[in-house]
């Protein structure tokens, strides 16, 4: 099973503190001083939307969003572009970028907010139903391999991974972690 | 981009009808030869504009990022998807929704679509359709195949072509409609599609369907075809047909549509459309854009002649079955209710949910029965709130509803007791908000979000008001809630800024040496009536005091007007002067750019508004004063044109308008020929020559479209102005002197003036 299109939500921990007006200039610099991977084209703003993508920042190769999808806000990262390798290549790529850019915006915000990502969830999907319908099949078929990856990157294995079986939804996994990881290791 | 595009296509084609499938392998395989050079750029530009595949601000691969214009790293060694349009930048796909009619099925896909291709939003657009942006040009066959799946097509949704029928969202359950237009709607849009005669004229063209004359539901008078529903008795038996009329528009100069034929028998409703289809190909600009929609030759040929010339079409066209066939089956697929008839709990319990009632739930036509209204913030929503409205309609229809013309989506047979729990799902869903149609469900165009001819923010604006206004809406007067805003980010009336209470469209300024963006605030139009009348521009405000601005006309409005006097008769009758006076103040004293540069932004967008550095140099100083000072004053000379108007002195209004233009040209030409004189044929002649045949007035979208205004008023200086003719005279002044101020801005960044 091919797992491209990997989106990762880093939550923020706790409520949201920040304006999220604030990210609309913060993405505009970023854009202006490529400040990330990728070729960053422009800033859409659906503040107005509850519960939607909040503040985007769009890519070619992915776009990042201050998504408050749920209610919840966090930091998305959306993969869009084809990613080589193999799963695990996707997984981490799609990890690595929305930890880069997490971390970024915890040093852009330390006066500010703060604001501060969790250290002990994160959302991981696959915004790509031809690959991964939200299905038992697709669960069965892509659990292991996914254990096995978040096994690695935290460096142990208390952690749960709760499905959301929703069946007009995406796959979409919810990772909890015992301990707290360090998101600066997961760049 | 995505990965997944050929399995489904191997999934669907074969449960796509024949024919669609076969459109879209065509499609692919265009997409194909134009990626390999082997199609023209110009060519396969209109061809994927008649598939709905539009182009998206900075797809030329440019952006200003508040310092500078910078070029987007976007693979050079792809082919362009059109003339200065890079292959891998995003694009916007509109989808056609006939009449704003969807069901279930079609709702979950385009929610599907736009988690995994675009956004994350559904936009509903001023037509009806749906749009989804930061698309890329390789996933379109594949959303447009999961789209013809569910009967959904994006076939001519753009371009030069017949565009979306729209049609009244309480279709079949109005009280006040004369009949149900739907399956006559329908019938049009399934005829015209891809029609043979249909596939070459120079502008795009509009129909439109209501149910009756007196609401705004259809906007009969700004379309180019519009039907509304009327009967007549012959023989003691009713008799349906249509009011039609044409050559209608908005867009820079907007046209009222003319009455062709009080009484079209439904017979005649599918021929006539194709004599016009006809008609208009053969006849229609081809090579002028901004001459080639049908008002203008309605406009040049008179309704009369028009009318000699379809009817003289429609007696030669060979009889086609389709003309008549879908009249046996009109009443095949009336909608019904879920549940039987019921009334309204007596008692409603909870501020919010009674206001809701109040604006966003209407009685139908069949008692025990309603409508609502659900309300969207800009028009957009999220997948998850398309999906949560699908299990809402599942829960209490037949799985039907319409999008509408103000960007919201009516669901209908709602049984009258389950109205609460309605409002309760669509609340936890985060679309229960009350105001749906009143001031705070504010129409916008895209603007400089996503469209390549924004100027202003209208989206930033809007949402800007209705941050103001969600604060205060409920304890305003009931007149002022009842106000109509529209907002369009340019001259070119997407957000349909012509036809609001209080209108905006975006135009830009300088302002201490910068550029600032700004709005026109467009007063006099009328929503009602099938868009009724039409305003007029007043005064250019800066962008970030148009909120003060809705403040004081609002406010001016509740201290004057007449006990149950009309916001357009208030206006009428107080005169566009006063609100001027009104409003004049906020024009004077900006900012210093030290003193508060969000001044220089724009709502939503920290970048200062600017396509270049704008240099300040002392050595221009002089002139650019001489040039301001003369283009203020060609500003008021529109302005009085408009009072000539209004005081129905149609001559002076026109003779004023066009003399704004000499005004304009004149200070423009002196930047670079201090000497030109106040002679007329002069001053047209040098403008021709250093800002037409150079260029250099021409906008990168409009070319020299505002220049030919200011060269036929000068042509036709001595004719005798009619209402109309004065009124569009002062369009085209007003049109023209923005398009100075544009080129002037331009110049500047350039560094040519
Ligand atoms: S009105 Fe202007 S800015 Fe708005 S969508 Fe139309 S062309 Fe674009």
């Amino acid at each position: 099973m091919q797992l491209q299109h990997v989106n990762i939500k880093m939550f923020v921990d706790g409520s949201l503190d920040v304006d999220p007006g604030k990210f609309i200039n913060i993405f505009h610099a970023w854009i202006r001083d490529s400040a990330l991977d990728g070729l960053l084209i422009d800033v859409a703003d659906y503040r107005h939307v509850p519960a939607g993508p909040g503040v985007m920042l769009i890519g070619l190769e992915g776009d990042y969003n201050l998504d408050n999808t749920g209610d919840r806000w966090g930091l998305r990262y959306n993969r869009k572009a084809e990613v080589e390798g193999n799963n695990e290549d996707r997984f981490r790529q799609a990890i690595q970028a929305t930890a880069t850019a997490c971390l970024l915006l915890e040093e852009t915000l330390a006066t500010e907010g703060p604001l501060k990502f969790s250290r002990q969830e994160f959302e991981l999907c696959i915004n790509d139903r031809a690959h991964a319908p939200n299905t038992s099949a697709t669960l069965s078929a892509c659990q292991p391999e996914i254990k096995t990856f978040v096994s690695q990157l935290l460096g142990h294995e208390d952690f749960t991974i709760d499905h959301d079986p929703a069946p007009r939804g995406l796959f979409r996994l919810t990772i909890k972690s015992a301990k707290p990881f360090d998101l600066a290791k997961l760049v | 981009m995505k990965t997944s595009n050929e399995i489904w296509k191997d999934r669907l084609n074969r449960k796509l009808p024949p024919q669609l499938a076969e459109e879209i392998d065509t499609f692919e395989t265009e997409i194909e030869l134009r990626r390999q050079g082997k199609m023209d750029e110009v060519i396969f530009a209109e061809t994927r504009l008649r598939r709905g595949a539009y182009g998206q601000r900075y797809d030329n691969g440019q952006r200003h990022d508040g310092k500078e214009t910078r070029t987007l790293a976007y693979d050079t060694n792809k082919n362009t998807k059109g003339v200065n349009t890079v292959w891998d930048a995003p694009g916007m796909l509109r989808i056609k929704i006939p009449y704003g009619g969807m069901n279930i099925e079609q709702l979950e896909v385009i929610a599907e679509l736009a988690e995994e291709y675009s956004d994350g939003i559904g936009h509903i657009t001023t037509r009806q359709d749906f749009q989804l942006h930061f698309i890329h040009i390789d996933d379109t066959p594949t959303i447009m195949r999961r789209l013809a799946a569910v009967n959904i097509t994006t076939r001519e949704a753009c371009g030069n072509s017949v565009r979306n029928i729209t049609g009244c969202p309480y279709a079949g359950v109005c009280p006040d409609e004369k009949f149900d237009i739907t399956p006559y709607a329908d019938a049009l849009t399934h005829f015209l599609l891809g029609h043979p005669d249909a596939q070459n004229f120079g502008r795009k063209v509009k129909p439109s369907f209501s149910g009756c004359a007196q609401h705004a539901c259809g906007l009969a008078a700004m379309h180019d075809l519009a039907y509304t529903a009327e009967t007549r008795m012959v023989d003691g038996k009713e008799q349906r047909g249509f009011c039609f009329v044409v050559g209608g528009g908005l867009g820079a100069v907007p046209f009222q549509a003319k009455v062709f034929d009080e009484f079209l028998p439904m017979e005649e409703m599918l021929p006539i459309a194709q004599a016009i289809a006809k008609v208009f190909s053969r006849h229609g600009e081809k090579k002028n854009r901004s001459k080639a929609r049908m008002k203008f030759l309605v406009k040049q040929w008179g309704i009369d002649k028009f009318k000699e010339e379809v009817l003289a079409e429609r007696a030669k066209l060979q009889h086609d079955p389709r003309w008549t066939e879908f009249i046996s089956r009109v009443e095949d697929n009336v909608e019904k209710p879920l549940k039987p008839p019921s009334d309204l709990p007596s008692i409603i319990i909870g501020e919010k949910l009674n206001q809701w009632i109040k604006t966003n739930v209407r009685p139908q036509r069949q008692p025990g029965y309603s409508t609502v209204t659900v309300a969207l913030p800009l028009g957009d929503l999220t997948a998850d709130q398309l999906r949560s409205l699908t299990d809402i309609l599942r829960e209490f229809t037949t799985g039907t509803i319409r999008t509408t013309v103000e960007q919201n989506f009516v669901i209908r047979w709602i049984s009258n007791s389950d109205i609460p729990a309605v409002y309760d799902a669509l609340s936890r869903a985060g679309i229960g908000s009350a105001g749906a149609c009143n001031i705070l469900d504010i129409v916008t165009c895209p603007g400089t979000d996503t469209c390549k001819l924004g100027i202003s923010s209208s989206r930033g604006l809007s949402a800007q008001l209705r941050k103001q206004l969600d604060e205060k809406c409920f304890k305003l007067d009931e007149a002022i809630q009842n106000l109509h805003v529209k907002v369009s980010g340019c001259f070119n009336s997407c957000g349909q800024h012509h036809i609001a209470d209080i209108g905006f469209y975006g135009v830009n300024r300088t302002v201490n040496g910068f550029q600032v963006p700004h709005f026109q605030v467009v007063l006099g139009g009328q929503w009602e009536n099938n868009a009724g009348s039409y305003g007029m521009p007043i005064i250019a405000i800066a962008s970030k005091r148009i909120p003060d601005a809705l403040d004081r006309i609002t406010n001016y409005y509740l201290r004057l007007r007449e006990t149950d006097e009309s916001f357009l008769t208030f206006i009428k009758r107080i005169g566009k002067a006063a609100i001027r006076q009104e409003l004049h103040s906020l024009t004077q004293n900006a900012p210093t750019y030290e003193q508060d540069p969000t001044y220089y932004t724009d709502w939503s967008d920290p970048r200062e508004y600017s396509t270049g550095d704008i240099g300040r140099g002392e050595c221009a100083g002089e002139v650019v004063s001489a040039y301001q000072f003369a283009m203020t004053d060609a500003e008021r000379m529109v302005f009085e044109a408009q009072i000539h108007l209004d005081e129905n002195d149609a001559q002076n209004a026109g003779n004023e308008a066009y003399a704004a233009m000499l005004k304009s040209a004149k200070a423009i030409v002196q930047m670079k020929y201090d000497d030109v004189s106040n002679d007329a044929d002069e001053i047209v002649e040098e403008f021709r020559e250093r800002y037409y045949d150079t260029k250099l007035f021409f906008d990168p979208f409009a070319g020299g479209k505002f220049a030919s205004y200011f060269f036929a008023a000068h042509d036709n200086a001595s004719q005798a102005y009619t209402e109309e003719s004065a009124r569009h005279t002062i369009e085209e002044a007003q049109l023209f002197v923005e398009a100075i101020h544009a080129c002037y801005n331009r110049l500047r960044q350039e560094g040519l003036s």
